[in-house]
């Protein structure tokens, strides 16, 4: 924790990520290479749905980052609403996009692996409505946070709409338990552990790790990008 | 790969458009605004 608010000075952590940035994406871009093989060549087709099931190895690793991602947001949003911690505004409209991208990759990712599997790109099933209403929430923190000209006004309020908004992360990681979802259950997030043979759950976790690296790597970018957008929009008032 | 070779490919290119997409944008809108603090005299110190 005593790290975390070492880096919540915007200076500092500039000169972090300006030497974890090279590192991290010749990682991820090692990573993504045998991440692919993995996926696309190695791991064996399922028994039942045959070849369709390399799907998942970037639709299940991109919900879990869409709801991890608004995870970060609500958690920013309490540190500038609670803390005022200047980078926590600057982070959160770095990483709103990035949540939304993984968000709209698991949407469409989903309904292309449901349309050879139930016969329907969309059904309005628990799992895809609350994962769609994520995708809204993401937009309108978005939104938001550009809808005034003072920024610091439009940080407040996206801040707490990610807090009102995480009431969602529970319902769509328990709408399969709680609601009959056309949806699968929890196979890998699961009380007795997951459910997958290693030889699918080691590329997913593999791919999991990549993604990972790359939402890291965007997030710290972009909030690299916005305190020079800051900087330039303070000299821009002050002339 | 089977039949439904469109559908996994289909997944994977719109896996890459998208995010890949958001990589080339970020790094655009970085160096625009570098360029933007250069001409203003407000280089980052290295």
């Amino acid at each position: 924790m005593a790290d975390l608010h070492f880096l919540a000075n915007p200076a500092r952590f500039r000169r972090f990520s300006q030497r974890v940035l090279p590192s991290l994406a010749f990682a991820t871009v090692l990573m993504l290479a045998v991440g692919l093989y993995m996926a696309l060549i190695q791991s064996p087709p399922d028994y039942q749905q045959g070849d369709t099931v390399r799907i998942m190895f970037v639709h299940v690793p991109s919900a879990w980052l869409a709801m991890a991602g608004y995870a970060l947001l609500a958690g920013l949003g309490a540190s500038l609403l609670i803390w005022r911690h200047p980078l926590a505004a600057l982070m959160a409209r770095a990483s709103a996009p990035v949540g939304a991208g993984f968000c709209a990759v698991c949407l469409l990712t989903g309904a292309l692996w449901g349309r050879p599997m139930w016969g329907a790109y969309w059904v309005w099933d628990a799992r895809l409505t609350s994962m769609l209403l994520l995708f809204f929430l993401y937009l309108g923190h978005i939104a938001l946070s550009r809808a005034y000209d003072e920024p610091e006004r439009g940080d407040r309020a996206a801040a707490i709409l990610a807090l009102v908004g995480v009431i969602n992360l529970p319902i769509i990681k328990f709408s399969v338990d709680w609601w009959n979802t056309l949806h699968q259950p929890a196979s890998v997030a699961r009380l007795g552990g997951p459910s997958i043979h290693p030889s699918i759950l080691i590329p997913l976790l593999w791919m999991a790790a990549t993604l990972f690296l790359l939402f890291v790597l965007l997030v710290l970018l972009r909030t690299d990008t916005e305190i020079d957008r800051r900087r330039l929009e303070n000299a821009e008032l002050q002339a | 790969m089977s039949a439904h070779a469109v559908y996994v490919m289909s997944a994977y290119l719109v896996a890459l458009v998208i995010l890949g997409g958001l990589l080339v944008s970020s790094l655009a809108t970085r160096n625009r605004v570098r360029r933007e603090l250069a001409a203003r005299g407000l280089e980052r110190k290295k």
